[in-house]
């Protein structure tokens, strides 16, 4: 194969990965990782790379569009910011120490549990209760826009946020990807967040902690411009392309097919991790 | 709660993303041009990891190449621009939180900037 074939074929996998990955909510670079391994054989440290470049760029021109929408809470995202980039410069250290077949491993878990997490329904996180002193002080209640016009909520476990997003963090500089799915169990679960600020906030925190692993991988030679050029194009197309065909379609039952295909790619870095 | 100046703020932020991602795609998509056109010959061996070459890792390597208008020159600044983005998006809301005199946030942006920089620039290589 010659260098244009090769960018072409994975320029075309790249965009069907961002695509998938639009359309079940994972994100582009957790599902462009395994095709990358798995289908051609590329070096983790390669893949894990291009993928992390790949995200910022989906998650800015994503966040790009949210902000101004008045959702995604700066405060909450600013203060667990700390938490995550702190996670993934952890990550990236852990990179050096860690097996190849143990990341494998490790990524494969992390897919799966994501496959099921985006497939399971959101319950809402019943009625708001009152205020956090912690929260309070940090001046995190704010207000989010309905169809019955602006309503206020309050911030609840901080500490347990921070905690998980560390840990997302952490993942996100050891796999490559946004972890946009502790993400949103951190702030969802933990901090009782409502369902439209967690998910906006969230993508709007997945670009920064992104960048600071990229800025350790890019220093370590992680970032091969001959591979992160069609992933990194492909990525961003893919996802554009999904989210105007998620704005239009119900995509349930694509959804379910999608993410069973995940969770085959996932089980198949597992089994590659063990051999 | 969110006022006139918040909302100002998220505007010119979003602008400042959106700015970023199509600047850097741009640049990726130049130096790829550049690139798959100097470089007929079989793919690199992404099999067995190497690591980039010096003038490929570091942030002035990079400008270098670039400016001598190598493919993959560019397309390493076209990401060092994208990685930058966010980073630019803390800073700014350093400013935005002094501007509101939140004195809480700004030391909480600052360290998330400082990280930030500190991953970019040095240790952890």
């Amino acid at each position: 194969m010659n260098t244009l074939e090769f960018t072409a074929v994975v320029g075309f996998g790249a965009l069907l990965a961002g695509f998938l990955g639009a359309l079940t909510g994972l994100g582009g670079g957790v599902v462009v990782v395994p095709l990358l391994t798995v289908a051609f054989g590329v070096d983790i440290h390669y893949a894990i790379g291009a993928a992390l470049v790949s995200v910022i760029a989906t998650s800015s021109g994503a966040a790009a569009a949210y902000v101004r929408e008045g959702y995604s809470n700066v405060r909450v995202g600013m203060f667990l910011e700390i938490a995550t980039t702190i996670g993934a410069l952890v990550g990236t250290a852990l990179v050096l120490h860690l097996r190849v077949s143990i990341i494998s491993i490790i990524f494969g878990v992390v897919l799966l549990y994501s496959a099921y997490a985006s497939l399971t329904e959101h319950e809402h996180s019943g009625g708001n209760t009152g205020p956090d002193r912690t929260a309070t002080w940090l001046r995190m209640d704010s207000t989010y826009p309905t169809p019955n016009g602006l309503e206020s909520y309050h911030v609840r476990g901080v500490p347990q946020g921070f905690l998980l997003m560390f840990v997302a963090g952490v993942l996100s500089g050891l796999l490559g990807i946004g972890s946009g799915a502790v993400k949103v169990l951190a702030m969802d679960k933990a901090m009782k967040l409502p369902f439209k600020v967690s998910t906006t906030t969230s993508n709007f925190m997945i670009g920064v902690t992104a960048a600071a692993g990229a800025g350790v991988y890019l220093r370590r030679g992680y970032i091969d411009p001959g591979l992160a050029m069609p992933v990194m194009l492909g990525v961003l197309a893919g996802s554009l392309i999904g989210a105007r065909v998620l704005a239009r379609a119900k995509v349930r039952v694509l959804r379910l097919v999608f993410s069973s295909v995940i969770a085959v790619l996932a089980l198949e870095m597992i089994y590659n991790g063990l051999k | 709660m969110r006022d006139q100046t918040e909302q100002r703020m998220d505007e010119i932020m979003g602008r400042l993303l959106r700015t970023g991602v199509i600047l850097a795609a741009a640049f990726v998509l130049a130096g790829g041009v550049v690139f798959l056109v100097r470089h007929p010959e079989p793919v690199t061996n992404y099999r067995v990891f190497q690591g980039e070459p010096e003038e490929l890792r570091t942030v002035s390597g990079i400008f270098h190449e670039a400016l001598a208008l190598r493919g993959r020159g560019l397309i390493q600044l076209g990401l060092l621009i994208l990685i930058a983005t966010p980073i630019a998006r803390v800073a700014f809301s350093v400013v935005a939180f002094l501007y509101q005199r939140d004195w809480t946030y700004v030391v909480v942006t600052l360290i998330v900037l400082g990280l930030l920089v500190y991953s970019l620039f040095g240790g952890g290589g």
